[in-house]
């Protein structure tokens, strides 16, 4: 059997793909006693935060790009705390026995546990919503770049560490130029695991602590019974999640060919 | 005192908790200015001879002696060409280079260090490729590049691990008649190990058996009193060159057969099959 190539096949078969679970959707929502807004009340509650979409009305009432940009920015914040932990971990891990055999289960423990867990801790530790947020995104997201950068370290080809040594590099420099480049591939599949959980996290972080963004008015509007609009805050949270995941993937690909 | 030294020197590794020998009783002397070539067969422990010298490797008996210290860890004073190229594939072949002689010639102001990279370049004939990568070179242009990255390192010996057993014949051949032509251009002690006897022949001021493993050990050294420069289509001629030839494959093949009656000796196959 030969592959059937349709024209266009790379945007007319995701479309029919979209269209048929918009088809679904509709169904859904028609059915009696369905509290699912259908497409069309979802499209008419939501256009005038897309159609204005950095508009600020109120503190609780802005565009979905402006919500979306609030929930950027935090998690910019804690991505970057995550990174900033996660790296040094996995050499800490990759470079020494010791250092992996002590602290590997305890990563192993700590690693499944749910942003929903972290948060309430870092309430209690910081008193306020913005750095506990932080916190919670950091701890969370941090895993596969720690996890990620260990492996790389440990696969480093004997070759390149044979002519640090005989160069006789000092620690720094083997870091600087054997190390951290040789690594780098492995260390950017663990950043963009990481900013995938990073923006999995904001939601249920600012669902717990009310702060403006995505995630917050999607809570708000659940508890203002405007349903369309959790919809709205759905497909924007997964195509917002989409866009940082091929940016990610472009960025690591480049890193992979040198 | 001889340049390099090897005594008594002993090397294995342990596999599923029993002492599996690679080397035994290697003992061997190099003068100053001397090209030395090791012909043995693959896996009879060649890299670990050179990985010893090198001290990426510690014998586990024997000393080792070079300038009449013994060699404790490995060190830009001799300089390595692995049989894989070794490059940084993220550095152009400039910073490869560079890398080794930034690392070897530290109180030299910058632009002399630059200078220096760039005229090994040129020496392996590079000049062109000079901002590539590894990965857009041919192996042997990469070997090039190794070659040119120990050699500007300016170590007291240069040892080659089968550096031209990757490259295809023609390749293998332009290299072997540039590094003669480096050789002679610029004399240094250097240990070649190798496969191909004739490629120890063409090159080296003597040859070394290395015995067919387990527990592989030197031969007879065998002094290649052929003049330089040696030209590769005329010393096929040479009387001396089949005469040296022959010998070091007969001695060779005897090493296996050797170690093949001991291996049988072992019980390894039934006796009766052993005498087919």
């Amino acid at each position: 059997m030969s592959q059937r190539r349709f024209p266009l096949d790379s945007i007319l078969l995701p479309a029919a793909g979209a269209g048929s679970v918009i088809v679904l959707w509709t169904i859904l929502s028609a059915t009696p006693g369905s509290t699912l807004p259908s497409p069309l009340e979802t499209w008419n509650a939501s256009k005038l935060y897309i159609l204005e979409p950095f508009e600020k009305r109120g503190e609780l009432d802005q565009g979905i790009l402006r919500f979306t940009w609030y929930s950027l920015v935090l998690v910019a914040k804690g991505y970057v705390l995550a990174i900033l932990l996660g790296m040094p971990l996995g050499f800490l891990l990759g470079l020494s026995k010791l250092f992996a055999k002590s602290f590997d289960p305890i990563i192993q423990v700590l690693r499944p546990v749910s942003p929903l867990a972290w948060l309430p801790l870092g309430l209690v530790l910081f008193q306020k919503s913005e750095p506990s947020a932080i916190f919670t995104i950091a701890i969370c997201a941090m895993w596969p770049t720690v996890l990620n950068t260990a492996v790389g370290v440990r696969s480093i080809p004997q070759d390149y560490l044979n002519v640090a040594r005989v160069l006789k590099l000092s620690r720094w420099k083997t870091l600087i130029k054997v190390l951290l480049p040789a690594t780098l591939p492995y260390m950017f599949t663990g950043f963009r695991l990481s900013l995938g959980i990073a923006w999995l996290v904001i939601v249920a972080a600012e669902m717990l602590t009310g702060a403006p963004g995505v995630g917050g008015f999607l809570w708000q509007e659940y508890n203002s019974l405007i349903y369309e609009h959790i919809i709205l805050c759905i497909l924007t949270i997964g195509i917002v999640g989409f866009v940082l995941d091929r940016v990610m993937s472009l960025i690591e690909s480049r890193f992979k060919t040198v | 005192m001889s340049f390099l030294v090897l005594e008594k020197v002993s090397k294995g590794y342990f596999t599923n908790g029993s002492h599996a020998p690679v080397l035994t009783d290697i003992d061997l002397r190099i003068e100053q200015g001397e090209f030395v070539a090791i012909a043995g067969y693959s896996g009879a422990g060649k890299t670990t001879l050179i990985s010893l010298i090198a001290g990426l490797l510690e014998p586990d008996s024997g000393r080792i002696l070079f300038q009449g210290r013994k060699i404790s860890g490995p060190g830009p004073d001799r300089g390595v060409v692995f049989q894989n190229y070794s490059l940084l594939p993220w550095l152009t072949v400039h910073e490869n280079i560079l890398l080794a002689v930034d690392q070897v010639f530290r109180k030299w102001p910058k632009a002399r260090r630059r200078a220096h990279t760039e005229r090994y370049i040129e020496l392996v004939h590079l000049t062109e490729a000079a901002s590539k990568r590894p990965g857009e070179l041919s192996g042997g242009m990469r070997q090039r590049v190794a070659l040119a990255r120990a050699l500007a390192m300016e170590p007291g010996i240069l040892l080659l691990d089968e550096p031209l057993s990757a490259l295809d014949a023609l390749t293998r051949a332009t290299l072997q008649d540039e590094i003669e032509r480096i050789c002679s251009e610029e004399r240094r002690t250097i240990v070649l190990i190798t496969n191909d006897v004739d490629e120890g022949i063409l090159l080296a001021d003597r040859l070394i058996p290395l015995t067919a493993g387990p527990g592989a050990t030197l031969g007879p050294s065998i002094t290649v009193d052929i003049p330089r420069p040696r030209d590769r289509k005329a010393i096929n001629h040479d009387p001396r060159y089949r005469k040296i030839r022959r010998e070091v494959i007969e001695f060779l093949l005897a090493s296996r057969r050797r170690g093949e009656e001991m291996k049988l000796g072992e019980g390894d196959l039934p006796a009766g099959r052993a005498a087919s």
